[in-house]
């Protein structure tokens, strides 16, 4: 089934807004449709579909582990490191520092005495369970962690094959986003018409186009700003599939976690259209 | 004894460098002969890890003792397990740090006594 | 000299908006943009570009096609699956190993391994940062290259430029735009700031986001402030975080009302305090003013 990212440039453009709301319509149109939040710095599409969670899972990443029986003191475990992670002193003592790891296991390969091994390390946990019709998974990254892009990957192992998948990546254009595109069909980019909803939406086209995605846009808040935004995109030949007004209520809606799909029903229609547009463009396939 | 000082500049008249991982220089000596030589610290625009690795430079330099500003959890992990003895909070001269040093004036830190990443931004 | 860092757990809360405002307010400052994933600022601020530098945000393996022999090795240590075999034919095979520098986590462990020394490893450009002119005084920016890495280490390096520009210059003040979220970057922003100040929302998804980045501003120590952008769109979660704010013992800087000169001043290039002179002016200016008894207050008691 199709994988679909809702992406954007800068944060607050209306990103989850515009993913959970799609999902809901999805949802209810008896497809079958799973939701994931892969902002796992700052999930918030819970806050809108409000799921039951059925099952919690904490994600470990590997850090290596010293056994100083059988560590000879050589040294090159240090030596190899190049995060700093793990620090040879003198003879077997040898400090491990898990927040620096990057797990590329070059401390075991070159370790002669076969003294290091992996350990689990807990980076973050990851939710699952339902939100009326939709499929909801979300990670959450702990406090002081840092591995963004390993909690993403494993969120979005969670994607199920008969399912339409409607992934919320997190903003910007950094690796936890590559992490979170790689490998979907579709990105929706989502922006404002605003100076700097343009500038982020150009770095936004610049990787999806470096990844080799297949896009278009998505213009929230239209009315407000400048028309900059469509000029832009006609100028790159670059399809606007789904424009939102700016309507205050949406702006209300939203402060208190309500879908524009069910409170504001005279929007719901245009989420129906972009589904209709993902099942041609999916029909294409 | 030997001890390390991390330092803004390569002589003796330079500032202490408040920070451990980022310090500029490490000028380590012996507080005897006053024979003193700087050791450029390649870890100052490290990625990451730059308290552990400039830990490591200090530890290989043989000094028994650092005299700086802050140094986080991270550089006192890792010092600690070499043995090496930490004074914190110094300021003024590299010259004033070392005398101060030798007249027993400095109080040995009993812990990191800044978190990860403090010298990142100064 | 004192900094203050201006952060928002979530984005389009506003940040940038008030940080042009407050260079606009300032006596004598030096402006950063550590938000260098989506730096915005400079469209408000127009700087003039007076120094160009190439960043390298760390190394990165790179085959040498000539000498690969197509052992595999390469793959068979690379932890990021960041190694394949489309890489072009050369005198010996007819594919080599080749690696994709998006996937290339620049550990080294494959250049170690390497049996014929057939892996280069080099400082990657990631992307460039410049010292500018602003009307506001001088600003240090950055532009990263598409789908780079933001390790946190540019973000440091923008805050210790700027840092040293004002030192030379003997400004008193630096005004930096944080970087969004809870990682690396933001941590880097804010690390041995003098003053941090959230930029929230009245929503569930604001209060939030504001839970996690006070969280993260506690556990480094950084005194904060909280100041509320827009806080008519839902009254009941402007009190509300209001509340938490104070139990957490943050300081409150004040309300902003929902706008749309604030985005106005943004299509003319201009800051709220330059475009308006209307209530959001004031509210600005008065979250500015208390940002600086705070600041000062701090000074007094040190």
């Amino acid at each position: 089934m199709m994988k679909i990212a809702i992406a954007s440039g800068k944060g607050g453009t209306g990103k989850t807004t515009i993913a959970t709301n799609l999902a809901w319509v999805v949802g209810a149109s008896g497809r079958k449709v799973q939701y994931l939040d892969c902002d796992v710095e700052e999930p918030n599409g819970h806050i809108f579909l409000k799921p039951t969670i059925e099952k919690t899972r904490v994600v470990t990443v590997d850090v290596p582990e010293v056994d100083s029986d059988k560590c000879t003191g050589c040294g090159e475990c240090g030596r190899i490191c190049r995060y700093s992670a793990i620090i040879h002193i003198r003879d077997s003592n040898v400090l491990i520092f898990e927040q620096l790891c990057h797990s590329c296991g070059g401390c075991l390969r070159v370790c002669l005495a076969d003294a290091i091994s992996w350990k689990p390390l807990a980076i973050g946990d990851i939710e699952t369970g339902k939100a009326g019709d939709v499929g909801f998974v979300h990670g959450r990254l702990r406090i002081g962690q840092v591995r963004t892009p390993s909690l993403i990957g494993e969120v979005k192992r969670c994607i199920q094959a008969d399912s339409l998948a409607i992934i919320d990546v997190p903003p910007g254009t950094s690796c936890p986003v590559v992490e979170a595109l790689r490998g979907v069909d579709f990105v929706l980019l989502v922006t404002e018409p605003t100076p700097f909803g343009l500038n982020d939406l150009k770095l936004a086209v610049g990787l999806v186009r470096e990844m080799g995605l297949a896009f278009a846009v998505a213009v929230n808040r239209c009315g407000i700003g400048n028309d900059a935004v469509e000029k832009y995109c006609r100028g790159e030949n670059i399809d606007i599939i789904l424009r939102l007004p700016d309507d205050r209520r949406i702006a209300e809606a939203y402060s208190s976690g309500q879908m524009i799909a069910d409170v504001l029903t005279e929007h719901r229609e245009k989420f129906s259209e972009l589904h209709e547009f993902i099942n041609g463009a999916s029909a294409k396939m | 004894m030997k001890i390390a000082i991390t330092s803004m500049g390569e002589s003796l008249d330079s500032k202490v460098d408040p920070r451990f991982g980022r310090a500029a220089f490490f000028l380590v000596g012996d507080t005897e002969t006053m024979d003193f030589s700087a050791i450029r610290n390649e870890n100052v625009s490290a990625g990451g890890g730059a308290g552990t690795s400039s830990a490591k430079t200090v530890i290989d330099s043989g000094a028994e003792a650092v005299v700086t500003g802050n140094c986080g959890p991270n550089a006192e992990r890792t010092l600690s397990a070499a043995g090496v003895k930490l004074y914190v909070g110094v300021t003024g001269t590299v010259a004033e740090a070392i005398d101060l040093f030798r007249n027993g004036k400095l109080e040995e830190a009993e812990g990191p006594n800044v978190q990860s990443h403090s010298g990142t931004g100064n | 000299m004192k900094e203050i860092v201006v952060i928002s757990g979530k984005g389009g809360t506003g940040k940038t908006s008030i940080v042009a405002s407050f260079a606009a307010l300032a006596d004598s400052a030096v402006l950063a943009d550590c938000d260098v994933d989506a730096a915005d600022l400079h469209l408000v601020l127009e700087p003039n570009i007076r120094q160009t530098h190439d960043f390298s945000g760390g190394k990165q393996a790179g085959i040498i096609t000539a000498k690969c022999f197509g052992c595999g090795r390469c793959e068979e240590v690379c932890n990021f699956g960041a190694v394949s075999l489309t890489g072009p034919g050369n005198d010996v095979v007819e594919k080599t190993y080749t690696i994709d520098p998006i996937s290339c986590e620049g550990c080294g462990v494959c250049v170690e391994f390497c049996p014929v020394d057939a892996i280069e490893f080099k400082d990657v450009v990631n992307g460039q940062w410049f010292v500018s002119d602003t009307r506001f005084g001088p600003m240090v920016h950055a532009q990263l290259g598409i789908a780079q890495e933001n390790s946190g280490k540019l973000v440091s390096l923008i805050r210790k430029e700027a840092r040293r520009i004002a030192e030379e210059q003997g400004r008193d003040m630096i005004i930096v735009d944080g970087s969004p979220g809870i990682g690396c970057p933001v941590i880097a922003s804010i690390s041995g700031a003098d003053l941090v100040l959230v930029v929230t929302e009245p929503t569930l998804s604001g209060q939030h986001d504001l839970d996690r980045v006070i969280e993260l501003t506690a556990h480094f120590g950084i005194p904060t402030a909280v100041c509320i952008n827009k806080h008519d769109i839902n009254s009941q979660i402007t009190e509300a975080i209001e509340g938490q704010a104070c139990d957490k013992g943050l300081s409150l800087v004040g309300r902003i009302d929902y706008d749309q000169a604030v985005t106005k001043a943004q299509v003319a290039a201009k800051s709220v305090v330059e475009y308006s002179n209307n209530n959001v002016k004031k509210q600005i200016v008065s979250v500015w003013e208390s940002a600086l008894r705070i600041l000062n207050n701090k000074r007094e008691q040190k």
